[in-house]
């Protein structure tokens, strides 16, 4: 899931005052932005009222199923047409792509309220942590399913760096190093590491951005004398 | 030809040093520097960006130490530079005259005096040693024919005291596996550990040459200590350092005596002054290493 964190309130004050917005409608988001205690019911509510607090009418709130579903934020935005008319700004709790959904979905300028900070693993409820970076070239086949694109602070495919000390992380110290980790966790499997070491990064794989059009994949797929995929 | 490669090949004890090149552009104290400690030395480390702060290119800073007279090696860090940036970097390295190449990761950013910099790292180490062995056999990264190569010697960093050892161990194969031809190690204050280091890099023909830090004050080892990477002073030697009357001198000896015990394990030294650069002519002269 999208991990968010709240965004600095004062900043998220003045984008309002920059928008001269004195009636503001308020999204959050039903999906990851609830689970990180971001943009739920809870903290919509809690944006509305530190509003209101502040001498800036609400003029209605929504959680939607997920926010940055384009059709989903469409039905969204007719349900609360009369809310969302009235209002001069649109405050979204939520990612970076829920904000740019709603944006899609409304005249009405939007303004984000959270900070898009990783793609994150639930470790235990509220406790979150980065495990992908989404590089479009995975390397865990060779690495005993630790990635060290994310894991290493320094993202070093082959490791570790000289600031590993007694199997720690130099950077984040009280963290083991990463490519300690995956070595002994291939020693475990018994998959003793080849001795090539992993070689460069293919980043042409991760071309923003990013877009991938199953229908299309599909149409190509069903047309006579084509393979699949392509 | 590198005069560093034709000493480590005959089998000559060599000494390397330090040089850092200024944040600016008066290059009045680099050459001081340089004059005080590269006769001494058969060559001299230029330092790219480090501790991930700002300095002069190392690329240029190589050159002026070349110009003096003296033989640089030519260090270059994963952490600012994208592939392009490096190889291009290396052929303009290797038409400057720079023959010496120290391939290294480079601290992280968050611990320098650019905090908000981004961390390329889209090479590792052993990668641009693999990148700079390419040169040398006359290709570039996507195998494309040089119009003329390279011959670097090509370096890279040694752990030896850093634990887990069967890691390191694996590190010292992959390294010269990728073309690395001599190891300049992290300061060495336990022997044997050195010793089974030198031991896996000799049997594939690699030369260590070993790190010697000059530990002229016990501010200085807590620096070390707290903020160096791969490395933390013994207690028993921050211990002497303290307790000595005077601490430079102390430091001055402690090196000499170190000094004169990898003679018989490394294959050089390699003396990290920390600002004390005249340390640099007495440790040789004293380790009987030069005259």
């Amino acid at each position: 899931m999208i991990i968010t964190r709240p965004r600095d309130w004062d900043r998220v004050r003045s984008q309002l005052a920059d928008l001269g917005a004195r009636r503001v409608f308020i999204t959050g988001c039903g999906q990851c932005a609830t689970v990180a205690n971001t943009g739920g019911e809870a903290e919509v509510l809690a944006a509305k009222a530190r509003l209101e607090a502040e001498g800036i009418e609400v003029t209605g709130w929504s959680v939607g199923e997920v926010a940055c579903h384009s059709g989903g934020q469409r039905l969204e935005t007719r349900k609360h047409a009369g809310e969302l008319e009235s209002a001069d700004a649109v405050l979204v709790l939520a990612c970076g792509a829920g904000v740019q959904t709603m944006a899609e979905a409304t005249s009405i300028p939007v303004t984000p309220g959270l900070e898009s900070v990783f793609l994150g693993n639930v470790v235990r409820h509220g406790v979150f942590e980065e495990r992908c970076q989404m590089c479009g070239d995975c390397v865990l086949d060779r690495t005993a399913g630790i990635c060290p694109v994310t894991t290493c602070p320094k993202g070093l495919l082959n490791g570790p760096c000289g600031g590993m000390w007694d199997g720690m992380c130099e950077v984040l110290t009280d963290r083991e190093c990463t490519h300690v980790a995956i070595r002994r966790r291939l020693a475990e499997q018994h998959r003793v590491k080849t001795g090539e070491p992993l070689p460069p990064k293919d980043y042409s794989k991760k071309l923003k951005p990013g877009r991938v059009d199953l229908r299309a994949e599909r149409k190509a797929a069903a047309r006579p004398g084509m393979g699949e995929g392509s | 030809m590198s005069r560093l490669r034709e000493m480590l090949d005959r089998g000559d004890f060599v000494v390397t040093g330090e040089i850092a090149p200024p944040l600016g552009t008066d290059l009045s104290a680099m050459r001081t520097s340089v004059e005080t400690v590269a006769p001494y030395c058969d060559a001299v480390n230029v330092t790219d960006n480090q501790g991930a702060s700002l300095h002069l290119s190392s690329l240029a800073a190589s050159r002026v130490v070349l110009e003096m007279g003296h033989e640089p090696i030519f260090q270059q860090t994963c952490r600012d530079r994208n592939r392009l940036a490096l190889e291009s970097d290396m052929l303009a390295a290797w038409t400057l005259g720079l023959e010496n190449l120290l391939a290294v990761t480079g601290d992280d950013p968050r611990g320098g005096d650019h905090p908000q910099a981004k961390g390329v790292f889209d090479l590792d180490s052993t990668q641009l040693a693999q990148v700079a062995a390419g040169f040398n056999a006359g290709h570039d990264m996507q195998g494309r024919p040089l119009k003329g190569g390279t011959d670097f010697f090509i370096g890279a960093a040694m752990f030896p005291e850093a634990e887990p050892w069967d890691v390191q161990r694996a590190r010292i194969e992959e390294k010269i596996a990728a073309g690395v031809r001599f190891f300049q190690t992290q300061a060495i204050f336990d022997l044997d550990k050195l010793a089974r280091a030198t031991k896996v890099a000799h049997a594939h023909g690699a030369k260590v040459i070993a790190g010697i830090l000059v530990l002229r004050s016990p501010r200085v080892i807590k620096f070390i200590n707290e903020r160096l990477a791969g490395l933390m002073v013994p207690s028993h030697i921050a211990a002497r350092i303290e307790r000595a009357e005077d601490a430079a001198e102390e430091a001055v000896l402690l090196a000499t005596e170190q000094a004169v015990a990898l003679r018989g394990v490394a294959d050089g030294i390699h003396v990290m002054a920390l600002g004390l650069d005249s340390a640099v002519p007495r440790i040789v002269r004293e380790a009987g290493i030069r005259t």
